[in-house]
């Protein structure tokens, strides 16, 4: 219970500092307060889609349902921070660069993470036989999970090496970071991270019991 | 092993002839990727036949065309066992890994076929610029290597799903995206004069992501095919 | 669907598993071909003593059944080279002849599949279930699309099979239940 109080004192506090204290980045000003909760969004958009792969994994190795219905757990998760990544970031574009959407490299990889969650709930959708979704669902959200990488890492450097112009939070922000906004930040993240498997862990004990009831009526 | 490779080689070859076999007596394939290939090209022909466009309109244009046209054939492979019955048959006499390769080869055959028909087309229907004609077709090879590794594995999945419709491209898109704009990046540059130097960290990126797909596939398929 | 079931068989005893439709026949062939992966339990293929793995048995075993088809676009001939192809051997014209012959088929291997009956095709499927001399037959509707010869070519193959191999033979009539030494019956 202890940490409930304390993850909502947490989460208030950052709110209060992000807002109070001098914006993070001087160029950019005040927009540049989104930083604070947009990075742990688009962060744990990538940690929740890393646990579905992870569920899925084991769903192939030990062929337990309920695996599946965790790997479904974490992705509509996933999903929902993607989103919120996203309109952050656009609203932040707006401002700074003066479109929502630019295809800034960082844009591009956010909407295929968006495009591949959008992906991987269609591809449930037209499985009928529950095992057999189960695996190929499995299946597509390790695939798709191996390409993360290029998108994070190996695309936005590439294409930045190619229009060096676009992205100056990343940059800038690790030279100029402060024990002040350093604090606030990680603050921040953690506190985000906890809210994510706290969620997570009440849909997969609400998926659990489900299961019990399933087999308990059987 | 060499005794079991060369088993599995065998067996891939096997596989493999057998589906250019029915395709040639069929030719469903072929005739999909070569009407919407050709239907689309002629509508780039007709839309911006005259206009002088840039090189980079000009490479998004090529690999949509051979993108989107291999999209309407290479889930085939896969859809025709399973509606046809004899998947089982398959499934009871061979491994995995030799379905998976024989099919792989048999999509690239296609896709082969594919950019061997269309580039010399779309080379005549727009003023896509004729030097680095080398490079280019270098950029061209990885990225039909690059179709096919993301595609095969997909193709299986859509195979075995209920509703099929456009699932095939729905699941095909988010993980080639990385590797389209890479192809198209590459492409505009050498058609704009680029040495392979300058391109060829966008060069490794292909070949990597040729790699780690393949890998990923055959790791994966058995999961998929023996369901 | 099947709730206990403990069968052993040894080399050269047959079975007809038999029982009402829907008793899980055909589901019960399935998952000895591990074509269904069972809720619980256990279905082992043994050597002697050893256990065969996965891929020793796919070269060992042979299924005909009416919802296993063969290459419609395909020569008889040709769905017989493939099939012993993509197991990693290979068959002389002179056994793909004898195979025909033996099911009746002679003559007609240059044919695509397609032009066959459904007898025909069933034989055909007998001749790939043999071309690999199979140690384990499993066999479900043995005489589906079948007419009186085809019937006739069909219990003289098993009863040819029976010595060196173990056969399942899964049937709902009753005059083939004694192709096989023992009988199982299914009850839904």
């Amino acid at each position: 219970m202890w940490w409930k109080i304390l993850l909502f004192l947490v989460m208030s506090a950052v709110i209060v500092t992000g807002f109070i204290t001098e914006a993070p980045q001087k160029q950019i000003g005040e927009a540049s307060r989104i930083f604070y909760f947009h990075i742990p969004q688009a962060w744990l958009c990538v940690v929740a889609f890393a646990m579905s792969a992870f569920y899925s994994a084991r769903f192939l190795k030990n062929r337990k349902l309920i695996d599946d219905d965790y790997a479904l757990d974490t992705a509509r998760l996933g999903f929902i921070f993607c989103l919120l990544a996203t309109i952050t970031g656009s609203i932040f574009a707006k401002v700074t660069w003066g479109a929502f959407w630019n295809w800034d490299p960082r844009q591009t990889s956010i909407f295929i993470l968006l495009l591949i969650y959008g992906a991987f709930f269609a591809l449930r959708s037209a499985v009928e036989d529950e095992d057999r979704r189960a695996t190929l669902s499995a299946v597509y959200s390790i695939f798709a999970f191996v390409t993360v990488p290029f998108l994070i890492f190996v695309v936005p450097r590439m294409v930045t090496s190619l229009h060096p112009t676009d992205s100056v939070i990343d940059e800038n922000l690790k030279f100029t970071m402060g024990v002040q906004v350093r604090s606030i930040f990680f603050s921040s993240l953690a506190a985000f991270s906890v809210l994510y498997f706290w969620m997570l862990s009440l849909t997969m004990r609400l998926n659990r019991l489900k299961r019990k009831q399933m087999t308990g009526t059987d | 092993m060499p005794a079991s490779n060369a088993g599995l080689t065998n067996k891939v070859l096997a596989v493999y002839v057998k589906d250019l076999r029915l395709e040639l007596r069929s030719r469903y394939g072929l005739n999909a990727i070569f009407m919407f290939g050709i239907s689309s090209l002629t509508v780039i022909s007709f839309s911006v036949g005259q206009a002088a466009l840039s090189t980079k309109v000009l490479s998004a244009l090529y690999w949509i065309v051979v993108f989107f046209s291999a999209m309407s054939a290479m889930a085939q492979v896969f859809v025709r066992e399973e509606e046809s019955g004899t998947a089982m048959a398959l499934r009871l006499t061979t491994e995995p890994n030799a379905v998976y390769l024989g099919k792989l080869f048999f999509n690239l055959s296609l896709l082969v076929v594919l950019v061997a028909v269309i580039t010399p087309l779309f080379f005549i229907f727009t003023d896509a610029p004729a030097e680095g004609i080398v490079n280019f077709l270098l950029v061209m090879i990885l990225g039909v290597l690059d179709l096919c590794a993301a595609t095969t594995l997909i193709a299986a999945i859509i195979a075995r799903a209920s509703v099929k419709g456009a699932l095939f491209a729905v699941l095909s898109f988010p993980i080639l995206l990385p590797v389209l704009i890479v192809l198209v990046s590459a492409t505009d540059k050498v058609w704009a004069g680029s040495s392979l130097g300058e391109v060829s960290k966008l060069l490794q990126f292909l070949l990597a992501y040729v790699v780690i797909m393949v890998t990923a596939s055959l790791m994966l398929f058995k999961f998929v095919w023996e369901d | 669907m099947i709730s206990s079931l403990n069968l052993e068989l040894r080399q050269g005893e047959s079975v007809a598993i038999t029982g009402p439709n829907g008793s899980g026949k055909t589901t019960l062939l399935k998952l000895l071909l591990a074509l269904l992966r069972p809720s619980s339990g256990k279905v082992t293929y043994y050597d002697d003593d050893r256990v065969l793995s996965r891929e020793e048995l796919r070269h060992r075993i042979s299924f005909v059944s009416p919802y296993l088809s063969l290459y419609d676009q395909l020569s008889a001939e040709e769905n017989l080279q493939f099939f012993t192809a993509v197991r990693g051997g290979n068959i002389t014209g002179k056994n793909i002849d004898s195979l025909l012959l033996r099911v009746g088929l002679d003559g007609r291997g240059m044919d695509l599949v397609s032009e066959y009956s459904t007898g025909m095709k069933q034989r055909l499927k007998y001749a790939v279930a043999l071309s690999n001399k199979p140690d384990f037959l499993l066999i479900d509707e043995p005489s589906s699309g079948l007419d009186d010869s085809g019937k006739a070519m069909m219990t003289a193959l098993i009863e040819e099979q029976r010595a060196g191999s173990i056969i399942i033979i899964a049937t709902n009539e009753k005059e083939e239940y004694s192709l096989a030494s023992q009988q199982c019956r299914l009850d839904q």
